[in-house]
């Protein structure tokens, strides 16, 4: 047992708990605070897999902006009877159970039995070099420039996008 | 003794599945809509994990462009779920059908 396997056991587990239960909650906001520590989970696991620049980002971006931004909606939004919201028809359960393990079985079965990626082993030096902020920058600024303009005039066109559709009409 | 990569594509393979689970049986539009931030997420450890073992940077690229998406897909989708919210005073999907024929 490495440090990295424990560390591995610790945080997936983390992951995969919190998952489910940020979808069987019933509370909306607990929900987000579930999934708020599942993006903190993730954002070790990267660090395992040594990828230093996108954990932070995951932490900032992720885990900070987009779920104070989930729970200032939730603030917003009245909580309507939830008991109605969370009562479903069993019918639904049930394929959905079926579809989910459906979908499930063959990712498993494509991970373990279709040796895609079988003998792959990580070059430690290689992977560490891949992680740092300064080859991605490199990258970033070098042969993605176009992609990273185009997401910045993305992201202004989103932000001018949502206060147009999310403000009030006065007439 | 490093872990084998399928023990990363099995955890990512699980939460997408249980982000999937989401939004079939969750009738809130906003959890259904966290769910769908969950299975970006597991997409992006995939990404990460392939990055890391094959020792490439473009993985952790595409991933911080995914994120990109990913928060103005949040601006704008919840953006609508208020404008939705202020029109029929819901957010329960089942009730949500005026584009439905």
């Amino acid at each position: 047992m490495t440090l990295e396997l424990v560390l591995f056991i610790i945080f997936g587990s983390i992951a995969a708990a919190t998952a489910v239960l940020m979808i069987t909650r019933r509370n909306p906001i607990i929900s987000a605070l579930f999934l708020v520590v599942n993006f903190g989970s993730l954002a070790g696991l990267y660090l395992i897999l040594n990828a230093q620049f996108i954990a932070v980002a995951q932490v900032i971006v992720y885990a900070g902006a987009i779920m104070v931004f989930f729970l200032f909606v939730i603030m917003l939004i009245r909580p309507e009877h939830e008991q109605k919201l969370f009562s479903y028809k069993p019918q639904l359960k049930i394929f959905t159970i079926v579809v989910v393990l459906l979908i499930f079985l063959q990712l498993i079965y494509v991970i373990f039995f279709a040796q895609t990626s079988a003998g792959l082993t990580k070059e430690v030096s290689a992977s560490v070099n891949a992680g740092t902020i300064e080859s991605i920058g490199r990258e970033l600024f070098t042969n993605y420039v176009l992609p990273f303009e185009a997401a910045g005039y993305m992201l202004l066109a989103a932000a001018i996008g949502a206060l147009v559709l999310a403000k009030k009409k006065f007439e | 003794m490093q872990i084998p990569i399928e023990f990363y594509l099995a955890l990512s393979a699980f939460m997408f599945t249980v982000g999937i689970a989401g939004v079939l049986i969750r009738r809130n539009a906003i959890i259904v809509f966290m769910c769908v931030e969950l299975m970006l997420n597991s997409a992006n450890l995939t990404l990460i994990t392939f990055s890391s073992y094959l020792g490439e940077t473009t993985g952790q690229l595409f991933v911080f462009f995914v994120m990109a998406v990913a928060a103005a897909e949040a601006a704008v989708g919840l953006a609508i779920i208020i404008a939705i919210f202020r029109n029929k005073l819901t957010v329960n999907i089942d009730e949500i059908n005026i584009l439905k024929w």
